[in-house]
């Protein structure tokens, strides 16, 4: 199925502040969308083989390989097929090149003179400009490229909130650079297809005050250059196992270590002293990081764009934690 | 007064464990590296140390790389720049200051009290200082060139495009000018006296390891057979013009566009100059990161990718022989209370929701359940760190609750990092 929410959308790109596990958030919407036989690619273009980590498999080549199976439909469907691709400068040039210029001999010596090291580590924007260069190519399947599968939808893991505007708006600089020639009319096309309703931007946040600043000014910023911004997703919602009435009575001490006790003794524990003291003082602790959460829920709440909400996993996310997180994110709605 | 005790996360694991307050009192400490993959909390880190070493008697500045707001207010600076900027409210640490510097100085833990200013003024008088800045890339490459080239040529390479486009958004000059930035601020320093103690944060790379390849990536710039090539037609010698040349210029041509070429050509051209000067101060950076005089923090949080990246970090920072004081775990989560394990919490919660759906002690019990599961977690995987590498000392800071805001939190990260814990 298409994303519910986005269906018009065939480039999901999920960025996010560091540490807010942006990189587990696009591989839970790469298998929540492949639900009900539709392919998606996975693509990452940070050089740190995330992916392979995240679905345990050997580190992956520059080139498109099966890793998982999606989700399978809300009705017992067979899901479709994940693809992920790692995508390095080095390699997207010479594909490149390859591919609109039939160098051979040519792109040997491009090599040989340095021009390739140059382009990819020391040219400006260069790097990012091959890097989104072979997005576009993945989500704009033409006749260049042979046999290549063609996706119904491509979910970007793409480098963290404070880069997001520039990496996504670097063929608009490099435009600029090139005033002619077939870059300029390349950059234009990729230009094109970010700015369109076939892509959009997911931003992924933690209830902290600075990702949640982070992701207000990243919209902002987003907004400002043009690109559609899409869903904010919370991530790592910690559970929540005490209602808004147990919070009340915890931050009013109402909560009396006799009953306490008492209550410890009726579930088989020895309702100690130790115990009794050591369950107020984290409870208290909860009550104040469960108030501080709120106060950025709610500033999110105001962000005027769909949020979407992930549990945080105590165990740590594994390959059935990504599952699980895929079936949270088709439910609510985003894949 | 808070006891120094070490309880708590610190004492889970049996490894080495870093002393913060003595790498921040020892006056051979000159350069404090703060370093680690992106969110881990690097540059509050950075600013709470800062804040400790200054209220201990060290004459500090803090270089940050584009601060989070909040943590920039929090000093006191809201507009920062790429000047260093005195930070207010800054008072003395129990056993520091004019008194205590009076009669020689009785820091607890044998530290080293308030040092003498070169400047001659009276070591414990007023109050401590820090200051605080944040580097802008573009006006630190700005500033290089205008000083290592002649007006004319200065402002011919500040309007060429693709000078405007490295120094702009090439992703790997903020690490350069943050290299560049900090060889500046230690020469200063050293000549007139003014810090005795540089705290730097890392950029947020995509890789940690951008930072130390910085210098080396512009020496290859610099050395790069494609410069080498675009300057030649400049030099003149037509030797170079061969056949295989040729083909890449045309290819290039065809590829990019003849102005572009163009472009690039001039840019080179003008930098051919200066770049001499820029490898030899990346080189000179480089050593200075060597030296003993400073000290590399590796920061991380307990989570897999984290540590991952710390200790690819620690690897490479002992492969470049760069002096490692450690590793910082931050924002551990607290270590639950009671010896009652999370099985034990989860049926006993069962047990009590049989009776009351919504028991406030079940709850109660599912919470602690979840914190002795992440405590468990976290204390394996620094366990796995610590066992490939056991020679890295370590300090673990529990998260706090709230985010930081002001210097009083600061100073509560700083004394979390120095295994104070409150009792």
């Amino acid at each position: 199925m298409p994303s519910r929410d986005f269906p018009q959308v065939r480039l999901h790109i999920v960025t996010g502040k560091g540490g807010t596990g942006k990189s587990t958030v696009a591989a839970s919407l790469a298998l929540g969308l492949a639900s009900t036989g539709r392919d998606v690619l996975l693509c990452e273009v940070e050089g740190r083989q995330g992916i392979a980590r995240m679905f345990d498999v050997e580190p992956l080549p520059y080139a498109e390989r099966r890793i998982a199976t999606g989700l399978p439909g809300p009705d017992g469907q067979r899901g479709g097929v994940v693809h992920a691709l790692h995508i390095d400068p080095e390699s997207a040039l010479l594909e490149y090149l390859s591919m609109y210029y039939k160098l051979g001999r040519a792109g040997k010596a491009l090599d040989r003179f340095g021009v390739v090291e140059f382009a990819t580590t020391i040219a400006p924007g260069v790097r990012d400009v091959l890097l989104t260069g072979k997005v576009y190519e993945a989500t704009k399947r033409n006749a260049r490229n042979k046999k290549a599968i063609t996706y119904d939808a491509v979910v970007l893991d793409a480098p963290p909130t404070g880069r997001i505007a520039p990496f996504l708006g670097v063929n608009q600089e490099l435009a600029g650079l090139a005033r002619m020639g077939p870059i300029k009319s390349q950059a234009d096309s990729v230009t094109t297809l970010f700015h369109s309703e076939r892509t959009t931007v997911h931003l992924v946040t933690v209830l902290e005050e600075m990702p949640v600043q982070e992701t207000t000014d990243g919209i902002a910023e987003l907004r400002k250059h043009g690109l559609p911004v899409g869903g904010v997703v919370v991530n790592q919602v910690r559970p929540r196992d005490l209602d808004e009435d147990d919070l009340a009575a915890v931050r009013a001490g109402k909560v009396t270590k006799r009953k306490l006790a008492a209550a410890l003794t009726r579930g088989g524990l020895s309702g100690d002293a130790e115990l009794v003291a050591g369950l107020l003082t984290e409870a208290r602790d909860h009550a104040e990081r469960r108030a501080l959460e709120e106060a950025q829920r709610a500033l999110v709440g105001e962000l005027d764009v769909p949020t979407y909400e992930l549990p945080l996993l105590v165990g740590g996310v594994d390959l059935g934690g990504l599952y699980e997180l895929a079936g949270i994110l088709r439910d609510q709605g985003l894949a | 007064m808070r006891a120094h005790s070490r309880v708590g996360p610190q004492s889970l694991t049996g490894g080495r464990v870093l002393d913060i307050d003595r790498l921040l009192d020892d006056p051979h400490t000159g350069i404090i590296v703060c370093c680690g993959s992106g969110g881990v909390g690097k540059t509050t880190t950075s600013a709470a140390l800062g804040l400790r070493a200054a209220e201990r008697g060290r004459r500090v500045v803090v270089l940050t790389i584009d601060p989070a707001r909040r943590l920039a207010q929090s000093m006191g600076i809201e507009e920062l720049d790429n000047t260093p900027r005195p930070v207010d409210g800054l008072h003395w640490a129990d056993g520091f200051g004019a008194e205590t510097a009076d009669q020689g100085g009785k820091s607890p833990g044998g530290g080293a009290p308030r040092m003498a200013g070169k400047d001659g003024g009276s070591p414990g008088g007023g109050a401590p200082r820090m200051d605080a800045m944040m580097l802008d890339m573009k006006r630190t490459f700005d500033e290089v060139v205008e000083s290592q080239a002649s007006p004319e040529k200065a402002r011919q390479i500040l309007r060429n495009p693709f000078y405007i486009a490295l120094s702009s958004s090439f992703a790997g000059t903020q690490e350069y000018m943050a290299m560049e930035k900090l060889g500046q601020i230690h020469a200063d320093a050293r000549r007139d006296g003014s810090y005795d103690l540089i705290v730097v944060d890392t950029p947020p790379s995509r890789s940690a390891l951008d930072f130390l390849d910085a210098p080396e990536r512009l020496s290859s710039f610099l050395d790069g057979r494609f410069i080498k090539l675009l300057l030649a037609p400049a030099k003149g010698p037509a030797r170079l013009m061969t056949a295989g040349f040729g083909m890449v210029t045309n290819t290039l041509t065809k590829i990019l566009g003849a102005q572009v070429l163009r472009d690039m050509q001039t840019f080179v051209a003008a930098f051919d100059t200066l770049f001499g000067g820029f490898r030899q101060r990346a080189q000179k950076t480089f050593e200075l990161l060597q030296a003993d005089g400073t000290a590399f923090l590796v920061v991380a949080a307990p989570e897999p990718d984290a540590l991952r990246e710390a200790a690819y970090f620690v690897e490479r920072l002992s492969e470049d022989d760069m002096p490692l004081a450690g590793l910082v775990v931050n924002r551990a989560s607290p270590q639950p209370f009671g010896d009652v394990s999370a099985e034990e919490a989860m049926t006993a919660a069962r047990r009590l929701r049989k009776d009351d759906a919504d028991s406030l002690t079940a709850g109660l019990l599912r919470l602690h359940a979840d914190r002795v599961q992440m405590v468990e977690r976290e204390a394996r995987l620094r366990s796995r760190f610590e066992a490939a590498h056991p020679q890295v000392p370590t300090t673990v800071v529990p998260a706090l609750a709230g985010d930081v805001h002001d210097l009083a939190g600061l100073r509560q990260v700083g004394a979390l990092l120095a295994g104070e814990r409150p009792t």
